[in-house]
Parts: C-alpha cells; sequence; structure tokens
C-alpha cells in the first residue's frame, strides 16, 4: 500500500484499510525491540522533533525510541506551562523549529486543533501525539494492535471503554478506529461525563457498568482526572470507584479471555485497584510495548523510509 | 445638495421610489418622487442606486479608550462609514469601563471632533461590569449615554439585574442585556453538542443563553421596564421572547448577521475567526432566527462588531478571544439574507434603521423631510469580494473574508456631509 499521507493528525482521517496496514506492519517492526541490536537504519538522516506542551512520559518516551530504533536523530522539546497568551504563540514556535529542517513533528499540546493547524501549515510531517480532547491516534493504533495481537482479529469484539469520555481523546480515537475496524463499542460513565451529542456517536451507551462487563473482550479504564474533581463531575472517588472502578469483583465476571486495558498513567485506588491492574487479564503493559512498534511504523510510513526493515 | 434618479426607501412610511432628495443644512429639504423636474448642476447622480437612510448598528464595540491597537473610535467609524452605518451604539467594555460620565464625556468628545458617524455610547449598568453596584447612570445619562449594559457579562444575580432594571428605567434608559450563565458556558468556546465533542472542544449549551434570557423576560414583566436582549442565538431563547411578547411584556431583541447567515459548521477547522460569544449555533437555530426576522419577533439586526489584533486571533481556538467585526459587512449582509431567504429588503431594513432608533429612542432611520441627512447610495447589482485589504477596521477578524457580495456601498452621507465613497 503507497500511504498517502503527509500527517497523522486523527484516526478520523484513517480507512479501514489503512488502519489495518498499519497493524500489520507493527508486527515486523516489533520483532526488531526484540533483537539484541534493536536498531535498524532505516531513518538515517532524518530529524524528528517532539514537542511536548503538556505532560507526558510514556508517549514521549515510546515516540523516541521508536525514532532512535529507526536511527532517525530525535530532538526533544518540552514546555512547562501550556499557556501562550503571552509570549511566543504556538505556530511561531513551530515555525522556528521548522527552520532547522525537521523531516517530522511530533507534537502533544493541549488544546483541540494545533497539530491539524500545524500539517496544514509546515511542509514537515506531522504527528499528533494528542490534542486537548480532540484526538490520540497513535494509542487507539496500539489498543487496536494489542487487541489484535490478542484476539486475532477486531471484527465483532465488544469492547467497553470505561470512566471520562467527555474529556478522553483516548476515547474518541478509539471509537473512531474500533467501530471502523468492525468492533462494537459501549461507553460506560455517569451522564456528567458524557460527552455532549454522544447519542450520534458510533457506540453504545451505558451509565452502568455492571450489566456491561459479562459480555465484553475488552475493558479499557480511563484515567480519572484529578482536576475534574475540582469541577464537581462526581462527588467523590469513593462513589466514583464504587460504581465505575473496576475491582475484583468486577473482574471475576468477565467472560473467559476477556482483557483489561488502560492507557496510563493508572491511579490504583481510584479508576482501578492493584488486583485489577495486576491481574493476568491485564494486558496494560503489552499496550505499553506495542506502543512502540506502532510509533516506529508510522514515523516509518510518514517519512516514507526505505522499503527494507531488515 | 441633490440626490437624483435612485430609489428612495423610507422605512418610516414603507415606502420605495424613484425620485430626487434635496438636502439643506444638514437636514432633509425634501423628497420628490418621479423628481423635482429640471437638470441641475452638482447633483449627485443616483440613477439605478437604492438610497437608504443611514444604518443604526445597536451593538458596537470600538475598543476605545483602553484598547485601541484594536480599533478606535475613528477607524471603527471609517467602517461603519464604508458599510453604510451613520450611527452606532458602542458598548461599555473598555478600560476604563464607561460607567461614569468621565469617560462617556470622552467618547463623546473625540466623537464629535473626529468620528466620521454618529457615535451613540451605552454606559455600564454596573460599575465596572462587575456585577455587584449600580453605575452612575443619571450623570451618564447628562452626559450622553443612549442606554445601558453590561455586555460581555450578564448581571448574575437576578436581584441586582432587578435594581438595576427598575433603576434605569428612572431615567428612561434602555436596558440591553447579554444573556450568559458564566458557570453553564464554564471553559466553553463554541456551540455544545455533537460537533464539539467531535472537535474536542469545549461547549457553550445553548441554555446557557437561555436561562438568562427566560430570567430577564421574567424580571422584565414583573417590573414592568422594557428590556432589549441583544445578539439572540437559539430557538429556545426566540421562543421565550415571542411567547412573553404575547403575554403583554415589553421585550425586543436583535440578531446579528454572522447568526443568521453562518452555523456551526463554520468551526469546524479551528478558525478562531468564527469564535464569538454568543457561538454560531446549529442550521434548526439559524432557521429559526430567519423565521423570527420574519414575523418581526426579531426586531433589530446589530453587527456585536468586536475587534482583535490578529496575534490575539492567531493562539488556539481555546485561547483566542471571543468576537468577530461586522461593520463594514453589515449592509451587504442584509442584502444577502434578502437575494438568499426570500425577505423583503424594506423589513429588513426596518430592522437596521427605524427599529433600533426607536428601541434607543433616537433620532435618525427615516427619509422624511425635516430628518437628519443621513444618507446611504448603495448600488444593489454590484458583485465584490472582500479582501483584507479592503477592511477599514484595524482588526480583520471576519470569517466573512473571501466571501463573494452582491451590493455595494457606494457613498454615505452624515448629516448632508459625505463622508464615504467607493
Amino acid at each position: 500500500m503507497k500511504w498517502a499521507h503527509k500527517d497523522l493528525i486523527g484516526i478520523q482521517e484513517l480507512t479501514a484499510g489503512e488502519i489495518g496496514h498499519i497493524l500489520d506492519m507493527a508486527s515486523s517492526f516489533k520483532e526488531i525491540s526484540k533483537r539484541d541490536i534493536k536498531k535498524v537504519p532505516t531513518l538515517r538522516g532524518k530529524t524528528v522533533v517532539l514537542l511536548f506542551y503538556e505532560a507526558s512520559t510514556r508517549t514521549r518516551l515510546s515516540f523516541e525510541i521508536a525514532a532512535k530504533r529507526l536511527s532517525a536523530d530525535t530532538t526533544a522539546l518540552s514546555q512547562a506551562g501550556s499557556s501562550f497568551s503571552k509570549g511566543e504563540t504556538i505556530m511561531d514556535a513551530a515555525s522556528n523549529v521548522m527552520a532547522m529542517a525537521p523531516d517530522c513533528i511530533v507534537i502533544r499540546y493541549p488544546h483541540a486543533g494545533i497539530p491539524r493547524k500545524m500539517a496544514e501549515f509546515l511542509p514537515c510531517s506531522v504527528i499528533n501525539a494528542g490534542d486537548g480532547y480532540h484526538e490520540h491516534p497513535t494509542q487507539a493504533l496500539l489498543d487496536m494492535y494489542s487487541l489484535k495481537e490478542r484476539f486475532g482479529s477486531l471484527k465483532g469484539l465488544n469492547v467497553a471503554i470505561v470512566g471520562d469520555i467527555m474529556h478522553s481523546r483516548v476515547a474518541r480515537s478509539n471509537v473512531y478506529g474500533l467501530t471502523r475496524m468492525g468492533a462494537r463499542v459501549t461507553l460506560v460513565a455517569p451522564k456528567t461525563l458524557l460527552p455532549p451529542g454522544v447519542e450520534t456517536w458510533n457506540a453504545r451507551v451505558s451509565t452502568e457498568l455492571d450489566p456491561v462487563i459479562p459480555s465484553a473482550d475488552a475493558v479499557m479504564m480511563l484515567r480519572v482526572q484529578m482536576e475534574r474533581l475540582n469541577e464537581r463531575f462526581f462527588p467523590d472517588i469513593r462513589e466514583y470507584s464504587t460504581f465505575y472502578g473496576l475491582n475484583r469483583k468486577r473482574v471475576e465476571a468477565m467472560k473467559d479471555g476477556a482483557v483489561i486495558m488502560h492507557p496510563g498513567p493508572m491511579n490504583r485506588g481510584v479508576e482501578i485497584t492493584h488486583d485489577a491492574a495486576d491481574s493476568a487479564r491485564s494486558i496494560i503493559l503489552d499496550q505499553v510495548e506495542n506502543g512502540v512498534a506502532i510509533r516506529m511504523t508510522l514515523l516509518y510510513l510518514s517519512l516514507g523510509g526505505a522499503a527494507n526493515v531488515d | 445638495m441633490w440626490i437624483n434618479g435612485g430609489t428612495i426607501f423610507d422605512p418610516s412610511s414603507g415606502t420605495a421610489r424613484v425620485g430626487d432628495i434635496q438636502v439643506k443644512d444638514g437636514l432633509i429639504e425634501g423628497v420628490h418622487p418621479g423628481g423635482a423636474g429640471g437638470a441641475r448642476a452638482g447633483a449627485v447622480d443616483a440613477k439605478g442606486l437604492w438610497v437608504l437612510p443611514g444604518l443604526i448598528d445597536m451593538h458596537v464595540h470600538l475598543r476605545d479608550p483602553g484598547f485601541e491597537y484594536k480599533e478606535d473610535i475613528v477607524s471603527g467609524s471609517r467602517a461603519a462609514a464604508a458599510g453604510g452605518v451613520t450611527a452606532m451604539a458602542c458598548m461599555p467594555n473598555t478600560d476604563p469601563v464607561n460607567d461614569n460620565p468621565s469617560v462617556t464625556r470622552y467618547i463623546v468628545q473625540k466623537a464629535a471632533e473626529r468620528a466620521l458617524v454618529r457615535v451613540l455610547p451605552v454606559g455600564a449598568l454596573t460599575k465596572g461590569l462587575k456585577g455587584t453596584e449600580l453605575a452612575e447612570m443619571g450623570l451618564m445619562k447628562e452626559a450622553g449615554i443612549v442606554a445601558v449594559s453590561d455586555d460581555g457579562k450578564s448581571v448574575e444575580s437576578a436581584a441586582m439585574m432587578r435594581r438595576a432594571l427598575e433603576y434605569a428605567a428612572t431615567f428612561g434608559l434602555p436596558v440591553i442585556t447579554h444573556c450568559q450563565d458564566r458557570g453553564l458556558s464554564g471553559e466553553g468556546v463554541m456551540n455544545e453538542g455533537s460537533l464539539s465533542s467531535r472537535l474536542g472542544l469545549g461547549g457553550i449549551p445553548a441554555a446557557c443563553e437561555d436561562v438568562v434570557v427566560a430570567r430577564d423576560v421574567l424580571l422584565s414583566g414583573y417590573t414592568g421596564v422594557p428590556v432589549h436582549i441583544t445578539h439572540l442565538s437559539t430557538k429556545t431563547g426566540l421562543d421565550i421572547v415571542r411567547q412573553a411578547r404575547k403575554s403583554g411584556v415589553k421585550v425586543t431583541c436583535d440578531a446579528t448577521p454572522h447568526h443568521l447567515l453562518l452555523t456551526e459548521e463554520r468551526t469546524g477547522g479551528y478558525d478562531t475567526d468564527a469564535k464569538m460569544y454568543p457561538p454560531l449555533r446549529t442550521e434548526e437555530d439559524r432557521r429559526a432566527l430567519l423565521k423570527g426576522l420574519k414575523s418581526g419577533v426579531i426586531d433589530c439586526i446589530a453587527t456585536d462588531h468586536a475587534p482583535h489584533a490578529k496575534d490575539e486571533k492567531d493562539l488556539d481556538f481555546d485561547l483566542a478571544p471571543f468576537g468577530i467585526i461586522g461593520l463594514q459587512t453589515l449592509l451587504p449582509a442584509l442584502m444577502l439574507l434578502h437575494r438568499e431567504h426570500a425577505l423583503d429588503f424594506m423589513d429588513l431594513l426596518k430592522k437596521v434603521t427605524v427599529n433600533p432608533a426607536g428601541i434607543l429612542k433616537v433620532e435618525g432611520g427615516t427619509l422624511s423631510p425635516g430628518a437628519r441627512a443621513d444618507i446611504v447610495l448603495f448600488d444593489p447589482g454590484k458583485e465584490w469580494v472582500l479582501n483584507e485589504g479592503a477592511v477599514l477596521s484595524k482588526s480583520k477578524n471576519t470569517p466573512f473574508l473571501g466571501m463573494k457580495f452582491t451590493g455595494m456601498v457606494v457613498r454615505t452621507i452624515v448629516a448632508g456631509r459625505t463622508v464615504f465613497a467607493a
């Protein structure tokens, strides 16, 4: 398949065929990370700049390792604070980075829309590493990869996504991707954390977790952002974890072979208990491992690396 | 001055007839349907043109004093003149706020000395627009305000709003209300709905506006003080106004050209020139507003001209300020409504002339003999494209850039003096 995209801004813009292609390719990239010498020359001479305007450890590290395993040069720039109302605007910052001729910019940004603006504006590839609560495409791809790895196919899988759907880019990207690949998604949250217009999404919605658990092939728990507590979307952690937390009892109600996922970082004791997080059903660390392979694939596709990955 | 051979629209009588107009000493001396006869040297040839009373825009932000880098009284008046607007009511959210007679006097004096069109200051309802203490409405009225409003903010407390209505009525000042429940709008930046969720942008629900529309209508009914709701944007808000009016509440309202012409879809590309309060709503809301225009529930069309500098609007959608400019495109936008939605032009014209004049209790909006000679010559068939270079406002933040309009202002006359000629 010839890759037609300069950028990756959201899952919304990918076809099922393209998603399938990425997931297929990722397997060969995953193999590289298992080698003794975890490096191929594919992107030698290419420069990847990681612009992270929001706290991130996993995603940033994952992109950096992915780029390095493909022999690209990487530079990471993190900016403390997120408001550019004073000082340099993000588009100025992007132009300055562009003047140094990178081949790809990976951007994480606290507000929606900026990666797309940058992609329209800059000649280099732009990969969205999460923008506001718009999209987080590489996370959804690594989630889909992890599910496919476990179940062989995404078609017909029941995936429950539980928690703060309203403010979640991970949930959005996963709904777009999973449904495009033939999975059925059920979103579970109190009404205060369901996004406006959710009834128009290609997903079932439930305000109760227990009835959803037995039929789910995968239960994806979203992180509770503690700052939402102050905004009174729910009364307190005790009540939240009682109704929407994944605990031992709920894990036991899951069907055979069903898995537990979490995009991280976890709040143990809030949306997920220790025994759920560490249970045999958990594929949380597989997700992290697969993240590197997915990001290698996307860097490769976006930068048009040499066809030979050996 | 004679203006000969144009189609003279007089919204005060609802007539449109070809004829000549004589202007003398800043007033309309005579109107001669069919022509006054005889060739006159120096007469303005208006053949093929529409001759309209100058428009009255009852909602603009001139940013003066305090934010002159966005706009000032002079540049704003230039944009107004180019849009056929000969009088505009400027909102008090300046720095300092127009909540005392010194600021009012500054505006009145600067306008008298340098503005090309009439500037009608609107004073604050409450000091500093803070919603806690009444502003000096009486003294400001003596200094020249025509109305009061805390525009940009809603008076949060219903008790304060009630007092403000009653106090304003003491001085016969019209009250203009911007309806927004701060708690409900929260961090929202566009209309709340499936589109805001897809874009990952915070939503401003229609209810955020409607609850305050309902409150202010109820308070108006209770106190008997008329209230004018500005930039109404929702179907439900409109229903509330219609119902209230049926039961005798003295409530009037206006809508903006952008809410009548655009929808939230325009926000899809994260274009900050489509970010304003209230936000662009759904097609259903827009259709309701168009109906409201036709049925007369919407009394006026006002621009909410809100200039912001390029570097402010160049920020992320979440961080960029709310507001777009509109003075220069008011009349072309009316023409678009007339052509695309089969709205009667005379009826539209009333909503930017006699109706706002009546609500604000100011002169203008008519071409009857003896009236102020505030006149616009409009070429109804002229096609043009709005490009940035043509924008006379200091700020260029408009979603209409690049849009093709039919109908262009060719001359604007204020008190008998030509202040704009294309």
